[in-house]
């Protein structure tokens, strides 16, 4: 909070913010102090927000000419695609729009996993982060089911079929799931209606998301405290907003490339064949998004174990604030956890690719050693890391290294790299 | 600038590589084509829609269906743009069931503008009951619904030759070299000269292969035209937008002693 107490200049506004004080809100929005030395990687905070927004708006819009029903679902986007004006454009910014939203969080979440924004003060604005993340993971799967293709379908019967694999109530859960014995019509209807309810639950948790934010201030790449505001902070208002714009708008490019000249690159073909109960894929794969916990998912070889992997996958991020111990938040102040974070980047790159990978041999083999080591990282090596590790010296304040005071040159050189 | 010009740079090799990437990469081995709907000012061929509106008529659509369209939708922009006229006289040659008319009877007439494209079964089980056990699939989104899109329609259809030795082929199952698994259960539908082309375009196989395909592509994304047209227009506009919030980022950020 800023430290000032804000008071309206005209007799409405002072009237009106005793009683709701919205514009003190709106002064603390624009006078936000935060740190100057912020990069890129920090303007997806921004995006995703408009991802959200986006997504909730198309989406409501797609509602209103989609039809939730076994036998008219995927016919009802066709006659989008064909007869609603401006259908397609709608519907693919909506489908892409899904790719691009888990492409910005990913980025986040690795932006927050490098300069260790998920430590004290900020665990609980991680922890927020999580249960978003994981909403947006079940709101992207009940999504996917909705155009009621095949692979809608098939995807549908993989995923609830693993609640399947709880001991003793599995099938009644699966059942329960299901409304029936299988995917079928009372499965669409509800996946349909809480793929409708979940952003908005979604959009509350990011405002609960930015409020923790505000309390402590942001992180920055250089991971120290700082005083706010001071030499080291710049008012929100005109400078994150206009470099996140800037941000924005790349970002925009190569989400409008996606929608206007290869909207169905990221997608499945199968899936523009209607579900079929009696005709099985070949390979049925879930969205890119989802791939890495799909390969964990696989690469164990019990059912019931499998699931349980998958879900431990998700929650030891939830509790990384506790596993990793070492005081120091930014990478770049930790030669060895840099090190790490790349090879725990290439392994969920890794496990990404196995998971579209059919499960057999070699491609079986790579993803078991990959999901251990995705463990190892978070229960074994971050936990040792923190006690072990010899970090270098941190500076004081962010305007220090700057204005010539960085003890080790190398540092500048990589602080740079990630800048850019 | 650095980042921007990086940043450009990225997106200028992704906009180069489109055409080969995007299309081309999915499988090598398939046969390729030169359409003229690719890139990004890809539009369909006129003359090559309305040729492949024929093959669908008087060769594909003795067993698929193409459930999604109505016969408006082919003089509407963008696709074959057949006049009203002709596209009127092109449903009237088709009879659908209508009704109940006032004494609660069902009549048939002859098909509008209005009405989908007439079926040629009455359901999925005559369908395969007429071809052997096999499903015809609905043609309308048929391109986007199979991997290699356009490539892999135009090369199965290029694609029967003789099974190697090896293989042994039960009756009515033909060998197909782009077909998945190899085995289709339909027979060759292109011979050179099966229909004969209004416009004098000899009617060779790879000729009418070409035409159905595009028609098949235009079928599956009627709206393909507009998109590259509004596509082209919101990645100018961004671009141009994205220049000038840059340089004012960098004059608000000058008033401060860092760099961004």
């Amino acid at each position: 909070m800023s430290e000032h107490q804000y008071e309206p200049k005209s007799k409405i506004g002072k009237w009106f913010n005793d009683r709701l004080p919205m514009l003190t809100l709106a002064d603390h929005l624009r006078s936000y102090p935060t740190p100057k030395n912020l990069n890129y990687w920090w303007t997806f905070g921004g995006i995703l927000t408009f991802c959200l927004i986006t997504q909730i708006i198309t989406g409501i819009i797609l509602a209103m000419h989609y039809i939730a029903h076994a036998d008219l679902a995927f016919e009802s986007v066709e006659h989008i695609m064909r007869d609603v004006n401006y259908g397609w454009l709608i519907r693919y910014v909506h489908a892409n729009g899904a790719s691009m939203f888990f492409l910005a969080v990913y980025i986040h979440i690795f932006r927050a996993l490098y300069y260790g924004s998920y430590k004290a003060p900020r665990e609980v604005i991680w922890i927020i982060g999580m249960i978003i993340y994981f909403l947006m993971m079940m709101t992207a799967f009940m999504g996917y089911v909705l155009p009621w293709g095949q692979m809608s379908f098939w995807g549908a019967t993989v995923i609830t079929n693993l609640f399947s694999a709880i001991p003793f109530f599995g099938e009644s859960i699966t059942n329960w799931l299901w409304g029936g014995f299988a995917v079928d019509n009372p499965t669409l209807t509800r996946f349909f209606s809480l793929h409708y309810l979940l952003p908005f639950l979604i959009f509350g948790l990011v405002i609960l998301h930015i409020w923790a934010l505000h309390i402590p201030g942001n992180n920055n790449p250089i991971g120290i405290d700082i005083k706010k505001p001071s030499n080291d902070t710049v008012p929100f208002h005109p400078y994150i907003v206009i470099k996140d714009l800037f941000a924005l708008l790349i970002f925009l490019l190569i989400f409008a490339f996606f929608v206007f000249y290869s909207p169905n690159i990221l997608g499945h073909a199968d899936n523009y064949i209607e579900a079929n109960p009696l005709v099985t894929p070949a390979h049925i794969v879930p969205e890119w998004y989802l791939l890495p916990f799909y390969a964990i998912l696989r690469s164990v070889p019990d059912k019931l174990f499998g699931v349980i992997a998958m879900f431990l996958a998700i929650f030891v991020l939830i509790i990384l604030p506790w596993l990793d111990t070492s005081k120091v938040r930014s990478a770049i102040f930790r030669p060895l956890y840099k090190q790490f974070y790349w090879f725990l980047v290439a392994d969920v790159l890794i496990l990404g690719y196995m998971g579209a990978m059919p499960a057999e041999g070699t491609y079986l083999m790579i993803a078991r050693v990959a999901t251990v080591y995705y463990f190892a990282h978070f229960l074994i090596i971050l936990p040792l890391l923190g006690r072990k590790e010899k970090t270098m010296t941190i500076p004081l304040s962010i305007t220090e290294p700057i204005l010539g005071g960085m003890p080790n040159q190398s540092m500048t050189k990589n602080d740079q790299k990630f800048k850019d | 600038m650095k980042i921007f010009l990086k940043i450009l740079f990225f997106l200028a090799i992704i906009i180069l590589n489109y055409n080969h990437k995007v299309f081309a990469a999915e499988n090598n081995s398939l046969l390729k084509q030169d359409w003229s709907f690719k890139s990004f000012f890809g539009k369909f061929d006129r003359a090559s829609l309305q040729r492949g509106y024929q093959v669908y008529t008087e060769v594909c659509a003795s067993c698929h269906s193409m459930k999604y369209l109505s016969y408006r939708n082919l003089a509407e922009k963008g696709g074959p743009e057949f006049s009203e006229e002709e596209a009127k006289n092109f449903a009237s040659q088709f009879e659908v069931i209508d009704g109940p008319n006032s004494d609660g009877e069902m009549f048939t007439r002859a098909a509008k503008l209005s009405d989908k494209f007439v079926k040629p079964y009455n359901n999925d089980q005559e369908a395969k009951n007429a071809n052997g056990g096999a499903y015809p699939p609905d043609m309308s989104v048929l391109v986007k619904a199979r991997k290699g899109g356009a490539d892999y329609i135009y090369s199965v259809l290029l694609g029967y030759e003789d099974p190697p030795a090896d293989i042994k082929l039960d009756e009515g199952v033909y060998y197909n070299k782009y077909m998945y698994g190899n085995k289709i259960k339909m027979a060759s539908p292109l011979s050179d000269g099966i229909v004969e082309y209004s416009d004098g375009t000899k009617a060779t196989q790879k000729q009418m292969a070409k035409d159905v395909v595009t028609f098949l592509m235009w079928s599956a994304e009627p709206h393909l035209e507009s998109r590259h047209r509004v596509g082209f227009k919101v990645i100018i506009y961004l671009l141009v937008l994205t220049i000038l919030v840059y340089f004012s980022m960098k004059r608000i950020w000058s008033r401060i002693e860092t760099k961004i």
